[in-house]
């Protein structure tokens, strides 16, 4: 990946809210078909990170690109254009409640690929069983699901366009370890069956070692650690030492009064 | 001197708010003219709007109708005016009540479900969610939304017109002993086409505010469940001022003249 240029790649990246700074120079590269998994405490602005480069949040400064292309820039037809090349699975689900759940998956490919509904019926129903989970479930609203039945409708929302890149925002939080190491195979699964390049968050330790090629580890608004998976316990690093041991000693002081 | 600040600073919010919803307006107006389009999603705002007012706005306009019957009745017998009574009916209602009270109504009723359901989206990342999967926001939620109250209010207020006069007639005639004959005639001797038209272009407008204030309240909520309760409070209030200013600003430039 030293050689070809990278599927994503951000530099200098700022971002606040009002007075509060929350990303302060991010520089970071995804290589194509690659898995970066991207660590860092709640409330360090991993989630911001990802929206700004869905266009979501507007960077204060800085450069992203997408396959060579600035996407800071864009105009908004320019950006659903750019957008087809993602799907993100977002950490609350964020299925949509107003349609059944074959709609939900099927939404990219009706209202973005403009599809006719019932083939992309057919498509939603297999990208559905992909994920485990049977025609009849397709049928049920969004709410009638458990928690790990959402985070799989959403997984395969993400995936139903056949995206380039795939980013996943918090995709085990608040699920059993079984069901989050279901998530996570599927994860692998469907990331290396497609090709993609993948931009995961997660702070959850297992889930890094199963879904990721390389980590990278923001702190305090900037990225102060990447490299492979293979070297996370021997880092050299002590934030990601204390982080992925989980101490509550160590350079990380939590504000907790914030 | 503090409370001079005090007032400049609300007097700067007021201005920034108005900036913003006028921002907000146009370019939701706009999206309502450009492809794509969701007819579907057109259709279901329609039947939403349209469909499910009609009980509220016919039992309203109904007994304003009746009400304003037997007021007039009451009143204009101590200067032996009766005759006036179907004539104030037929005006009242198709210039100010139908338009007002509708426009009222649906605010109750749709600009705060509007506001709880597009807040509950943002809140819950869906608005993100749609952006992601290539569709535009403002043409998927809010344009079909526009474009049903446009629509909707004009064609609730014409049945309401029709209802609220059906009103007093039925009071005129039942409890009052007028002739019906004479009524009807009376109801249609002053009536002009302006009086019913001004009302449908005033029941456009609130159909706008309406959804406008719904959507632009739910689309700009914060901070989970309570940004949604105090979005869908801030559309209904302000829909309902602002039915209340645009309804002074609509007459005078029907009828000041
Ligand atoms: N739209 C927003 N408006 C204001 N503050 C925000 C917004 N989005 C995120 N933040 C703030 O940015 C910080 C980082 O948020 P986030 O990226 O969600 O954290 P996490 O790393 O847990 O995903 C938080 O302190 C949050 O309050
Ligand atoms: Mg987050």
């Amino acid at each position: 990946m030293s050689t070809e240029s990278p599927k994503i790649k951000i530099r200098d990246l700022h971002k606040g809210f009002g007075s509060k700074q929350v990303l302060k120079g991010v520089d970071l590269d995804v290589g194509r078909s690659e898995s970066l998994v991207v660590i860092g405490g709640s409330g360090t602005g991993k989630s911001v990170l990802l929206k700004s480069v869905l266009g979501i949040i507007h960077p204060d400064r800085g450069s992203i690109e997408v396959d060579g292309e600035d996407v800071v820039h864009l105009s908004a037809r320019e950006r659903e254009r750019v957008n087809t090349k993602f799907g993100m699975l977002f950490q609350g689900g964020a299925l949509f409640d107003s349609l059944p759940v074959w709609e939900n998956v099927a939404f990219g490919l009706i209202q973005g690929k403009r599809m006719p509904r019932s083939e992309a019926k057919v498509i939603a129903l297999e990208k559905l069983a992909s994920v485990g989970l049977g025609a009849d479930v397709g049928e049920l609203w969004p709410a009638e699901l458990s928690g790990g039945m959402q985070k799989r409708v959403a997984l395969a929302r993400a995936i139903a366009t056949e995206p380039e890149i795939i980013f996943f925002d918090e995709p085990t939080t608040g699920l059993d370890p079984i069901m989050a190491d279901v998530i996570n195979g599927l994860i692998v699964e469907c990331v290396r069956r497609l090709g993609a390049s993948a931009l995961s968050i997660t702070h959850d330790m297992s889930s890094v070692r199963k879904i990721a090629d390389r980590v990278a580890m923001l702190y305090n608004g900037q990225i102060i650690w990447v490299g492979p998976v293979a070297d996370i316990d021997n880092s050299g690093n002590e934030y990601v030492d204390q982080f992925i041991n989980g101490r509550a000693e160590g350079p990380i002081q939590m504000q907790v009064r914030g | 001197m503090n409370f001079l600040a005090q007032i400049g600073r609300m007097f700067l919010l007021f201005l920034e708010s108005t900036g913003r919803i006028a921002v907000f307006a146009v370019s939701s107006l706009s999206h309502c003219v450009r492809p794509p389009f969701y007819p579907r999603l057109i259709g279901r705002q329609m039947v939403d709007i349209g469909y499910y007012s009609l009980p509220v706005v016919a039992l309203t306009t109904l007994f304003s109708g009746m009400v304003l019957a037997l007021q007039s009745y009451s009143g204009f017998a101590r200067f032996q005016a009766e005759s006036a009574i179907a004539t104030v009916v037929v005006l009242s209602i198709t210039r100010e009540l139908a338009p007002v009270l509708a426009g009222l109504m649906v605010a109750g009723r749709i600009g705060a479900s509007m506001a709880a359901e597009i807040g509950t989206m943002r809140v819950t990342e869906q608005i993100d969610a749609l952006t992601t999967l290539s569709t535009n926001p403002y043409k998927y939620l809010i344009a079909p939304r526009i474009l049903a109250g446009l629509t909707m209010l004009p064609l609730l207020v014409l049945v309401g017109d029709i209802i609220g006069v059906f009103g007093g007639y039925i009071v005129s005639i039942y409890k009052l002993g007028f002739n019906p004959a004479t009524y009807v005639k009376q109801t249609f001797d002053y009536l002009e086409t302006i009086d019913v038209v001004s009302g449908l272009v005033k029941a456009g407008a609130f159909g706008f505010i309406v959804t406008l204030m719904g959507c632009y309240h739910g689309y700009n909520s914060r901070g989970g469940a309570q940004g949604v309760g105090v979005a869908t409070t801030n559309a209904v209030v302000s829909a309902a001022i602002l039915i209340l200013i645009f309804n002074y600003v609509i007459t005078e430039l029907f009828f000041a003249r």
